[in-house]
């Protein structure tokens, strides 16, 4: 299988770093901010960014896990069901500012569809999207990611992978294009 | 990923083992769902599902009808107490007209057993079992499962003692089937007239003493004698029945262990459990009721998914 290395481990854990930097820059000591990792993938990201962010800002940071199965727009229209992660969210994000946080950001579809799980929680002060790696001019709704990690320029028969250290068989954060498999 | 091997939920009999822990793991999403202070998700909005009762429920009926609310699908009603069925109308006849008014799936109780296998044979629409005759309850059998791996932590190895009327009641067989195939052992206990015969072919122990039942069991669920059903007299009175099948405090204080008590509802109180049993902390039965609406929330998703 052909496939090309986008970041490796050093380079991506300076880019979590900057993520976080931009994070602070906007949200200082994110008294109102909370952080919501999107199932499945986008929890590992989340994990890292807010470890990451505590030992920056020396304080706890609310982060919360953001299932949007049932809110997904291609129910009956897919091959194959996608199966319910657990979402977990044990405070209330009415008035405060929501930071999504997913791996990949493609379509858009799926963020749209969180948006409207989030809104079962509360009615946030303000809402801004992180993303690791943003696949250039592929969106299909007007939703734009506020802090990107990467910009990369993809075909519609490629997918991003990304690799998390920790999980089965995986010795190395990497993230990786490939084609996708028939 | 993720699908039942099903479109139709006849029965549990139809069901495998990975069904019903797919049920369970979508089902405690949908638990979760309906505990936030918005219940609703938008799953099922382009799906109309029929609700069909040709008996009387009041439960089942309520339950699913929430499920169906919960999960944004248009529901229309049915029942056959003032329709054209009084007037002489088929089953078929006046499915395939329900159906002609484009509705996607069935959720159906009839008194007869078989009622939804024989309409699975002629329409295309989902069709939920929601009980037929003294056949099957499927998604009563999911939540009583499902309860019992709430409480327990699982279902397999456990030992679940169900008491009453078992020869009427659908609940027993599907509950039967759902136990088996998690891995628990299963007892019946009851008075023999209401004991089907070769009941033990099923693999399940039978027991007539309650007490010894009880003693045996890490759960008893216990069901309501179906007095409707019963055309003759399958023992000489309720008072006597509830002496000696009637579970009370002091039946339960006096055993070694604590179990759990288990009831499908409706509950003759005095017959077939106490008050003292039906409102204290060993009866979950309230339980079974909040997680009657996930699993069947889970259930009508995961076959909506099916249908494509």
């Amino acid at each position: 299988m052909q496939r090309r290395l986008l970041l490796g481990q050093p380079q991506l854990a300076i880019t979590i770093g900057r993520l976080c930097q931009e994070l602070i820059e906007n949200h200082q000591n994110f008294e109102d901010t909370v952080i919501l990792g999107l199932q499945p993938r986008g929890i590992f990201l989340a994990d890292r960014i807010t470890e990451r962010l505590q030992g920056f800002i020396n304080k706890k940071v609310d982060l919360g896990y953001l299932d949007a199965t049932f809110y997904r727009d291609d129910f009956r229209r897919r091959d194959s069901p996608v199966k319910a992660n657990e979402t977990r969210i044990d405070f209330l994000i009415e008035g405060r500012k929501v930071v999504l946080v997913d791996d990949v950001f493609y379509t858009g579809r799926s963020v749209r569809a969180a948006m409207d799980a989030m809104i079962a929680f509360g009615r946030p002060a303000r809402v801004e999207l992180l993303t690791l790696v943003k696949r250039k001019y592929s969106a299909h709704v007007p939703i734009e990611p506020d802090y990107i990690g990467k910009e990369v320029n993809t075909l519609d028969s490629q997918q991003v992978v990304v690799e998390w250290e920790g999980q089965e068989g995986i010795s190395e954060d990497k993230i990786w294009l490939q084609n996708k498999e028939d | 990923m993720g699908q039942l091997s099903t479109k139709h939920l006849l029965g549990i009999k139809g069901l495998n083992a990975d069904d019903i822990q797919l049920i369970f793991e979508t089902a405690d999403e949908f638990k979760d769902v309906i505990n936030r202070p918005i219940k609703k998700v938008p799953s099922l909005r382009d799906i109309t599902i029929a609700n069909v009762f040709f008996e009387n429920s009041t439960r089942t009926k309520l339950s699913f009808e929430l499920a169906e609310k919960r999960l944004s699908a248009d529901v229309i009603n049915f029942s056959s107490s003032n329709s054209s069925v009084k007037k002489g109308e088929t089953l078929l006849d006046t499915v395939n007209n329900i159906l002609s008014m484009k509705v996607d799936m069935i959720v159906m109780r009839h008194a007869s057993p078989g009622a939804p296998h024989f309409l699975s044979k002629h329409i295309n629409a989902n069709i939920v079992n929601a009980g037929d005759g003294t056949h099957e309850h499927p998604t009563q059998a999911l939540l009583d499962t499902f309860s019992i791996r709430e409480k327990l932590g699982d279902v397999a190895g456990k030992k679940v003692a169900i008491i009453g009327d078992i020869l009427h009641s659908r609940v027993a067989l599907s509950n039967i089937f759902a136990l088996q195939k998690l891995g628990a052992e299963v007892m019946v206990c009851g008075p023999i007239t209401l004991l089907p015969k070769y009941i033990d072919t099923l693999g399940v122990k039978v027991e007539l003493d309650v007490r010894k039942a009880l003693e045996w069991c890490d759960v008893a669920n216990v069901l309501r004698i179906q007095l409707e059903r019963q055309h003759i007299k399958y023992f000489p009175s309720l008072r006597e029945y509830s002496l000696y099948y009637g579970i009370n405090k002091a039946l339960l204080d006096s055993l070694d262990k604590e179990i759990t008590v288990m009831h499908p509802g409706p509950i003759n109180r005095g017959v077939e459990l106490s008050s003292d049993v039906a409102d204290s902390d060993q009866a979950i039965i309230l339980n079974q009721v909040e997680n009657g609406v996930a699993v069947r929330m889970a259930v009508l998703y995961l076959l909506a998914s099916v249908s494509k």
